[in-house]
């Protein structure tokens, strides 16, 4: 289960300000990005929703280690991402927006094998079992291809599989289908729907977001809503459409 | 760089095969890494313009024979070509023309080979291989696993640069900017730079350089 204790991110202020972020500039010193934030995951599917710049994607990062907190704690299983970082890992996978950032390797079944190299699987047996996670996800007749010559379904359905190759309990998506579009949108939400793993999804689809258990909406670095899907959205939606009204034209 | 001849289709193997198969591509990795040490201390050793035209005419028959796309390994060492040529007319200037074929020829040589070797060559395999060769650094505090790796990256990672480099040059033609090499540099080094980061992040995320 997955706990945020008073979670603070921070960033040091560029010179000049700090560009998009609304309300009026700090003083100097670091600028709050996210939090603090006191959170317990235990549902199976959540949602998290937010603008652009929200901070809905550092929640995310929070959540495998790739972001720290300056203040408070974020704990996987009791293991606190600060301290247990490689366990946290192994616990938790992470499924970017970029699937070109997560593919390191030339050809799919490379990459999955990469993958697999953590797990421990013996060199012989790789190759093997990289093609069984391949196929798992579709791409079986492909796992020789160049990775070039994936389309960008294809490409986030690899990246998919080669972070379910190290069989995590956890898996965090940010984003996975923004890229897409409407018919790999719908294959990969299907995909992540149906995983056993708890699943986090970071995402900008409200349809997505209303078949899980919890959504949380963020804004401006804050949970400003939670709860059960169909209330929650529907706040989401009369927080954007307040938005709307004060944005100068 | 695209992959020469993908090893037929791609259904599920057996365990058994696999084993088989991974066995007999290792000890081909071995084999090619060996030739390629071999081949860099001969270039060395070797002197001469002959010689070295000579292994040059060796390497592109051994990427015919490996039918390593030609256009496309073209296309990727466009900028060693770019650097054997101004070195080549450097030396044509201050030592004469036998040193500038030479100098060329071994750069080429040298370059073309390795692209050959990482082209037929499962990265996988390569990882494994080149780990192993750097274990006994470990007492000294190399990660091998990382090195090796970090290697691997490099290798694939010349061809990946030449391919942002041609992308942003686009986008600076399709705005009539391609004249001044600035004006596309300097994104093109900001984008390859992105790129590094996030493949960092996105390769601790998986937790491979834990």
């Amino acid at each position: 289960m997955i706990e945020l204790r008073g979670a603070l991110v921070t960033a040091e202020a560029p010179r000049g300000g700090v560009g998009r972020r609304r309300g009026p500039a700090p003083a100097d010193g670091p600028v709050r990005i996210l939090g603090p934030v006191d959170l317990t995951l235990p549902e199976r599917r959540i949602a998290v929703v937010g603008a652009n710049g929200s901070g809905k994607s550092t929640l995310a990062r929070l959540l495998n280690g790739l972001a720290l907190p300056a203040a408070g704690r974020v704990l996987v299983d009791g293991l606190d991402t600060a301290r247990d970082g490689h366990a946290v890992r192994r616990r938790v996978g992470f499924l970017f927006t970029d699937p070109d950032a997560q593919i390191v390797m030339p050809t799919p079944v490379e990459d999955v094998a990469l993958s697999l190299r953590r797990t421990g699987v013996p060199a012989g047996d790789r190759d093997a079992r990289a093609r069984e996670v391949l196929a798992r996800v579709g791409l079986a007749e492909r796992a020789d291809l160049p990775v070039r010559a994936l389309s960008g379904g294809q490409r986030q359905l690899l990246a998919l599989a080669a972070v379910l190759a190290t069989e995590p309990e956890i898996l965090v998506c940010d984003e996975p289908t923004t890229l897409l579009d409407l018919r790999w949108r719908r294959v990969i939400t299907d995909l992540v729907a149906h995983l056993e793993q708890q699943v986090v999804l970071v995402t900008h689809d409200l349809n997505a977001a209303a078949q899980t258990d919890r959504v949380l909406v963020v804004d401006d670095g804050r949970i400003v809503a939670d709860g059960a899907p169909e209330p929650t959205l529907a706040a989401y939606r009369a927080l954007m459409a307040a938005d709307d009204e004060v944005r100068p034209r | 760089m695209t992959r020469a001849a993908p090893s037929g289709p791609s259904r599920p193997a057996s365990a058994e095969t696999s084993r088989r198969r991974a066995a007999r591509t290792h000890r081909a990795t071995v084999g090619k890494l060996l030739a390629l040490a071999a081949l860099g201390i001969a270039v060395v050793v070797l002197r001469g313009p002959w010689t070295a035209v000579l292994s040059l005419a060796a390497v592109i028959t051994c990427a015919a024979v490996a039918r390593l796309p030609m256009r496309a390994t073209a296309r990727a060492l466009l900028p060693v070509l770019v650097t054997a040529a101004l070195a080549a007319g450097y030396q044509w200037v201050t030592r004469g023309p036998d040193l500038a074929v030479e100098v060329a020829a071994d750069l080429l040589t040298l370059v073309l080979a390795a692209t050959l070797v990482t082209a037929t060559t499962p990265a996988d395999r390569l990882l494994d291989v080149l780990a192993r060769a750097i274990r006994p650094l470990r007492g000294v505090g190399v990660n091998p696993d990382a090195v090796a790796l970090a290697v691997t990256l490099l290798l694939r990672t010349v061809p990946e640069i030449a391919r942002v480099v041609g992308e942003v040059r686009e986008a600076a033609r399709a705005r009539g900017l391609e004249r001044d090499p600035r004006l596309w540099l300097t994104p093109a080094v900001l984008r390859v730079v992105g790129r590094a980061r996030d493949q960092g992040e996105a390769l601790a995320a998986r937790g491979i350089l834990d």
